[in-house]
């Protein structure tokens, strides 16, 4: 019973991770509780977006990610 | 890459036009090498859809739309998008669509390696302007 967080792009330097396990199900507050304090205050900032099992969430706070279930947390993409 | 452009204009032997953009590694700032992480589960899906939009949005015969990832050094590729059409004018117009979508579609984050190691590329403010012509 557990939901994949994956660490996107400048966030993947800040955890130290690419990707770890936490127990499933996953809610907003719950990820918040989970993740480092910085990558917490990160993810309050309005340009990063999360997605859980392959779709985009309209508003993150509503994340309800259930065992087996992706969560990715996405920086704003680069500029080229 | 030539290969890639040859397959693509055999597949569209009929089209009256063919267009190509090769997007490639710009030596910049001292920038030795440029590193491309994507999400798939996201990048791919947006991809397939933004190549099917252009496709009916410019009425094309083919599209194709190939990006890579990894560490690159300057001068290499990094997007090839290459269009055909009964006509230039939607070729031409269709590679223009895709490559300003593509930045915003596909989930890409880029660093760059100088000579005090890596930094991260943010989001340019020129990027959104690109968007817009298409609105």
């Amino acid at each position: 019973m557990s939901v994949r967080i994956v660490f996107l792009g400048p966030l993947r330097d800040l955890a130290g991770t690419v990707e770890r396990e936490v127990p499933a199900p996953l809610d907003w507050d719950g990820l918040l509780g989970i993740v480092e304090p910085a990558i917490a205050a990160q993810l309050l900032d309005e340009r990063i977006n999360v997605a859980c099992a392959g779709r985009v969430l309209g508003d993150k706070s509503m994340l309800a990610a259930k065992d087996g279930d992706e969560v990715a947390l996405l920086p704003p993409v680069s500029g080229g | 890459m030539g290969e890639a452009l040859a397959s693509f204009n055999a597949a569209y032997d009929q089209a009256g036009a063919t267009v190509a953009f090769l997007g490639k590694v710009r030596p910049d700032g001292g920038a030795r090498a440029l590193e491309l992480t994507h999400y798939e589960p996201l990048t791919l899906p947006a991809m397939n859809t933004l190549a099917a939009e252009a496709s009916a949005r410019f009425s094309l015969s083919g599209v194709l739309v190939w990006h890579r990832i990894g560490v690159l050094t300057p001068g290499q590729p990094i997007v090839l998008v290459s269009t055909a059409a009964a006509h230039r004018r939607c070729a031409f117009d269709a590679v223009d669509f895709l490559m300003d979508h593509l930045k915003s579609a596909a989930w890409f984050w880029k660093r760059e390696k100088r000579a005090d190691g890596w930094h991260w590329i943010e989001p340019r403010a020129a990027d959104y302007a690109d968007l817009n012509r298409w609105k």
